[in-house]
């Protein structure tokens, strides 16, 4: 790299600069905490980020004011973590004094084994931390990543619920928010804007400060592993225990991660995590904003990026046959040269996509819906929160006086690939959504569209007939059925007091 | 007193105490939210610690073992050893019950993720790499992964065991009506939060100090004498807490802290084994799954005549303690229910697959699904409300004999059930559903009010005893030790209040500590929900012997009859003078009265002789319901469960928080069992979903909102258990049951009169297969 660049990261603990440097590129955080800083609070439940037990929260500068997000430390590497602020659960107490969060855990009775409680603690101190008004959706939502195996939760929300939203201004009232201005400044001390890069040229941790150092750099290596959120690059380090030599974080380059919106769609950098992106796509639909919310876990959700997500090319990734049936296209940088495609043509086949060596996804554009037009989208897994899909559907039709002009329909989980149902798009072509009988022809062309493969999460007929059924449920909808009719959760209309 | 009644105690309900039947919280509450609570891999490694990672056949669940080359592993940077079976100097087993736990395989693999051997090093990392580089070369053979592979090749593990009562086939064959179904009952994974663990520090006289994550300290302490081939005298094992056991760290945590005491032993370096969660969930057992082939003869108004039913259980490669688990589900094969005459057979398969093992409830949940179902199929067929069904065929309030020829004198599950039929609102909402139902055209909902009797005591009648150790120091403090470990059940609070009650003085005083076979010897796991009841009784005739060598003294001193010695609020009172309760302990050991006894308790009446099937296996029974409510997506098969009333009975709660916990926790966890959690093993015997990423158990937003939990008022249990407690660690989950008959229900309203063909657990795709049946029908 021509810029100096810094050999070292350094982060925020209990008020003091810590620095690292010499780790191994894939070390991760938990390791770093648990071995070398010997702060055990901090627990190893899973080691691939399902459980939460080894929660913490990380600060960071979000337009000049601390915002702290979960983490899940197993999967999160160390490196990535410079510039932040890193609270365990050893740094609540204050001068021997529970935190609110802690204090309402106990008299809730809200631990039992006590080993998922670290992380619970955590996840609930960054919804104290957030300072909104909080329901019950709220810290289920919030929850979705923290496993316990002992209470049955409910003790843990009541208890969430008291020390979150028992302030009548909503306002953390804890020893964090007390030096809140103290953190900022420090954090924006860390923000020196030097490229990260520690090791050697044949191995090494980078973060680039900017997009083009990023693009220079990755255009050098394209051997390196980019890394955005490594929810799921955290695994090959601690589940395959594969050596990874070189790690380009794309975290830290400055704009990678801007969401912006206009009248005709959203353009999401490519760094823009599940969380920061989530309001921006919501407002296509509502139903985007389900989808959104499922993705993960709130952990998974504050690292996990939209552009990771699609550029892992993963055949049951959650987001892509939502953003396909949107029509998003995709581009693509190497070193200084761009590129655009649609994104459903990004997915070659199983494990392979269009995508050359030191090129890398940079941003996705998610036109806006017309207003002909009408979405819908839905998730099949196992278990409503934190669940890979078995199977994603999405759905925009175009439609003129009731009857269907365009229909745009992909699937995840039912190829090797996201994937377009062709036949079914054809076949839906000037059937009435009034007359259900026209729907038909589809229903069945979506037979011919995929063949599905059995796994541990559906067989193959399972998810064939329930492609159909998921077609003939968005028809149904959009015929005008209420979705209070047509689901047991994620309504499109009004509050759902059982979830989100 | 307290002025304020406790609300979770009616009127009638033996009074609060000064400390127990309190509501206080979990010993180490404090401690955990701080993250300040050690568990094994917490615990300040003494310097020199090595790891140790466990390697298996990759590629084989059954075969002999041809060839393992080991040669990469030790090259590799940072290991010291690897240990085979030929390092092990004594038995090579660790088997809790009749043998064929190999620690590590010697000759064939068994089933898939066998430890073949493992592999010591300086770092986990280290370990864990190098325990990849094996080769294992086995002559594979096609294993029997299923319960129809084993009945095809009529393998076992025991023999097959039966109940009889009256003269089922008679009574069957004369009954107006039969109705028979085979039903299909999942597995399902422990999932405690902390992977079994293990640290093993060698001592003088290569004495070991094993610091286990285990239910069982006793059977470490015994295996890792045996294994190592040196008394049981020369180990120690201990444990401060689990986090989470539910079962699974009963038998299952021995084979790892032997593994590492081997490690210890043979490099003469503490030595920790912690299994990575995969390595965890592929090598250690689960809940048994079941198939459940069943025929019921009733008199055409649905008194049950007459019962049939067959348990064929898959036990995995090995005995394990499937002996007890099964002769469970077959001890519950009746649960509320009076049969005049059965029939009741249990098989226990053997399969080329990891040891299904103890799991919350001991196989008495596979023995209640099956009940359930059966009574739904009863009432389906006869179109009338399950619920009349199940209180039609409910022993009677004294005096029903059952399949096993116990007596049932305590039963009150008529009160019970009547009482949260009324305050579910039951009848109303059945209304409500149908309604709903009849024009909902994508969703159907059902409801469902489900019993539970369960019987309390080890069926394996020695088990049933328990020794505590308390010593009252010179100031005053008290250290309370007994055999019963804390796996987060609360079971420490609350012998510390029996401790703090006997004595009267407040919990602060009573110091907790680290279960460990060096003060109390030969102690039984801590299992079958007998934690407070064999330990609280220990520890409270540990107690009564201090506190009356006390009072003698005190008596002396204040010049009063023994018998006007009081001991509450921390003084000790006679006539008109007090002593605070530290004085009066100086005063004993200045006078020298031993201040420090044993106690030792043994559960009475228990009779039962397994082989004559004759005498009392329980002590006493537990009581609940439960009703639930559910909507079903007809067209996916996805489920949310709508609202839960559970009513259960704790006896005199010995403190209602944690029983409350218990309750919720459990319930939670049954009904992860029977609705996400799904385990599958693929055609070669490997288990697929060996990680929470693909294994799903409940989290937080599956609990319904509405979630009521009540205890019931029941004066108390009726035979003479600490302050008239009853256990609590295992009903609960059987409670939701009434979750899958309520999906039951809602499938049921898409063709009345047919009982629908699902199967448990009833995840989207078994609830799809179900509605595709019915609708085919």
């Amino acid at each position: 790299m021509s810029e100096p660049s810094r050999a070292s990261i350094r982060y925020l603990s209990s008020g003091r600069i810590v620095e690292a440097t010499g780790f191994a590129p894939t070390a991760t955080l938990l390791d770093h905490l648990r071995l070398t800083r010997g702060l055990t609070g901090t627990k190893e439940g899973c080691g691939e980020g399902d459980c939460g037990a080894c929660t913490v929260a990380l600060g960071r500068l979000v337009d000049g004011r601390v915002v702290y997000r979960p983490v899940n430390a197993c999967i999160q590497l160390l490196g990535q973590v410079d510039g932040a602020e890193v609270v365990t659960v050893e740094d609540l107490s204050d001068g021997g004094e529970l935190h609110p969060v802690q204090a309402a855990m106990v008299a809730h009775h809200g631990s039992q084994c006590g080993f998922c409680t670290p992380g619970i603690v955590m996840s609930l101190f960054t919804l104290y931390e957030a300072g909104e008004p909080v329901g019950r959706n709220d810290v289920l939502s919030q929850l979705s990543g923290n496993l316990c195996r002992c209470t049955g939760y409910r003790p843990i929300v009541d208890a969430a619920l008291e020390a979150c939203d028992s302030r009548p201004d909503h306002k953390p009232a804890d020893a964090f928010a007390a030096r809140a201005a103290e953190t900022a400044a420090r954090l924006a001390e860390l923000d020196d804007g030097q490229d990260v890069f520690v090791g050697s040229p044949d191995r090494f941790f980078a973060a680039p400060a900017s997009i083009d150092a990023l693009a220079s750099l990755y255009a050098t290596h394209p051997d390196a592993t980019l890394v955005a959120g490594a929810t799921d690059v955290g695994l090959w380090v601690t589940k395959q225990l594969k050596d990874l030599p070189k790690i380009i974080h794309v975290g830290r380059a400055a704009g990678f991660n801007t969401v912006s919106i206009d009248d005709a769609g959203v353009t999401l950098g490519s760094g823009a995590t599940f969380a920061e992106s989530r309001a921006a796509v919501a407002a296509i639909d509502p139903d985007l904003d389900e989808i959104w919310r499922r993705i993960g876990s709130e952990q998974v959700r504050a690292s996990g990026t939209v552009g990771g997500n699609i550029a892992n090319g993963s055949p049951i990734g959650d987001s892509p046959p939502a953003l396909i049936a949107l029509g998003a296209t995709l581009t693509l940088r190497r070193g200084t040269t761009t590129r655009s495609l649609p994104l459903e043509e990004y997915f070659l086949a199983y494990g392979k996509q269009d995508r050359r060596p030191g090129e890398f996804v940079a941003s996705v554009r998610v036109p806006k819906l017309k207003s002909d037009q009408l979405f819908r989208a839905y998730k099949i897994a196992k278990r409503y929160d934190q669940d890979i899909s078995a199977i994603m559907a999405a759905f925009r039709l175009t439609v003129d006086t009731g009857f269907i002009r365009e229909a745009r329909i992909a699937f995840g989980g039912m190829a090797a690939t996201p994937k377009r149902a062709a036949a079914a798009e054809k076949a839906l072509v000037g059937a009435s959504l009034d007359d259900s009988s026209s729907w038909t022809l589809a229903i069945e062309a979506l037979a011919r569209d995929y063949a599905p493969i059995d796994d541990m999460r559906a067989s193959a007929a399972y998810r064939r007939d329930t492609a159909q059924a998921l077609l003939e449920k968005a028809l149904i909808e959009l015929a005008g059925e209420t979705t209070r009719a047509t689901r047991v959760a994620g309504f499109r209309e009004g509050t759902d007091e059982r979830v989100a | 007193m307290n002025a304020l009644p406790d609300p979770t105690s009616a009127p009638s309900e033996p009074e609060p105490l000064a400390v127990a039947r309190r509501s206080a919280p979990h010993d180490s509450a404090v401690k955990q939210v701080q993250g300040a609570a050690q568990y094994i891999d917490d615990i300040r490694e003494p310097a020199g610690t090595l790891h140790v990672a466990p390697g298996y056949a990759r590629s084989a669940a059954r075969g002999k073992i041809l060839d393992v080359d080991l040669s990469a592993v030790r090259a590799y940077p940072g290991v010291v050893a690897v240990l085979t079976a030929a390092d092990i100097p004594g038995t090579n087993d660790c088997s809790p019950s009749i043998g064929g736990d190999p620690v590590l395989a010697t000759g064939e693999i068994l089933f898939h993720g066998q430890v073949v051997y493992a592999v010591v090093a300086e770092t986990r990392e280290a370990a864990r790499k190098a325990a990849r580089l094996g080769r294992v070369d086995v002559a594979a053979e096609p294993p029997a992964v299923d319960v129809e592979a084993a009945i095809a090749r009529n393998s076992t593990v025991l023999p097959d065991y039966t109940f009889v009562k009256g003269d089922p086939a008679a009574a069957i064959d004369a009954a107006p009506v039969r109705l028979s179904g085979t039903i299909r009952v999942g597995g399902q994974e422990h999932f405690y939060l902390e992977g079994q663990a293990a640290l093993a520090v060698p001592m003088e006289d290569g004495d070991l100090l094993v610091l286990t994550s285990t239910q069982h300290p006793t059977e470490v302490q015994h295996m890792v004498a045996k294994v190592l081939a040196i008394p049981d005298a020369a180990v120690v094992a201990e444990c401060r807490r689990m986090g989470g056991g539910f079962g699974g760290k009963e038998s299952q945590a021995t084979q790892w802290a032997v593994i590492a005491a081997l490690a210890a032993r043979m490099t003469g370096k503490p030595a920790k084994l912690r299994l990575d969660r995969d390595d965890d969930m592929i090598m250690t057992g689960k809940r048994h799954d079941m198939r459940v082939d069943w025929m019921v003869a009733h008199d055409g108004n649905g008194r049950i005549l007459g019962v049939d039913v067959a348990f064929l259980a898959r036990c995995g490669y090995s005995a394990d303690l499937s002996l007890g688990v099964i002769d469970r589900t077959m001890f519950h094969a009746d649960n509320a229910y009076d049969y005049p005459a059965a029939h009741i057979l249990s098989r226990r398969l053997k399969t080329d697959t990891v040891t299904n093992t103890a799991f919350r409830g001991f196989g008495g949940p596979q023995g209640i699904v099956f009940t359930e179902r059966m009574i739904d199929a009863l009432a389906i067929t006869l179109g009338r409300d399950a619920l009349d069904l199940r209180k039609q065929n409910f022993y009677p309030r004294s005096g029903g004999t059952t399949p096993y020829g116990m007596t049932v004198t305590d039963n009150i599950i008529h009160e019970l059930v009547d009482e949260l039929e009324r305050s579910s609102d039951y009848r109303a909402r059945r209304r409500a559903i149908s309604a709903f139902n009849a024009t909902s055209r994508v969703l159907k909902k059902g409801l469902a009010l489900t019993p539970l009797k369960f019987g309390i005591s080890f069926t394996l009648a020695h088990l049933n005893q328990a020794g505590a150790l308390v010593h009252v120091y010179a100031d005053g403090s008290i250290m309370v030790n007994h055999g019963g470990t804390e796996m987060g059940q609360g079971l420490y609070i609350k012998v510390a209040q029996v401790v703090a009650e006997e004595f009267g003085v407040t919990l602060d005083q009573v110091k907790i500590t680290a279960t460990t076979t060096a003060k109390v010897p030969n102690t039984s796991p801590t299992a079958a929900s007998s934690g407070s009841d064999l330990n609280g009784m220990a520890a409270k005739v540990a107690v009564d012997k201090i506190r009356g060598r006390m009072a003698e003294v005190a008596a002396g001193i204040f010049g009063v009859p023994l018998d006007e010695v009081r001991f509450a609020d921390g003084r000790v009172f006679g006539g008109n003078q007090s002593l605070a309760f530290g004085e009066l302990a100086k005063k004993c050991y200045l006078a020298r009265v031993a201040l420090s006894d044993t106690g030792y308790y043994a559960t009475p009446g228990i009779t039962w002789n397994r082989d004559t099937k004759t005498g009392n296996p329980f002590y006493y029974f537990a009581y609940g319901a439960a009703c639930a409510e559910v909507t079903v997506d007809t067209l996916t098969g996805e489920m949310r469960v709508d609202r839960i009333d559970i009513l259960h009975d704790c006896g005199a709660s010995l403190n209602p928080a944690i029983d409350i916990g218990q309750i919720e926790g459990g319930f939670v966890q049954g009904m992860g069992w029977l609705t996400t959690e799904e385990l599958v093993f693929d055609a070669e015997g490997r288990l697929r979903t060996h990680a929470p990423s693909t294994y799903k158990i409940p989290t937080a937003s599956d609990v319904p909102a509405d979630f009521r939990v009540k205890l019931f008022s029941s004066g108390g249990n009726r035979v003479d258990t600490i302050y008239r407690s009853k256990a609590v660690g295992e009903p609960p989950l059987m409670l939701a049951v009434s979750v899958f008959s309520a999906v039951t229900d809602a499938l049921t309203s898409l063709k009345p009169g047919v009982v629908p063909p699902l199967d448990a657990p009833a995840t989207p795709e078994a609830i799809m297969r179900a509605v595709k049946a019915m609708k085919g029908k």
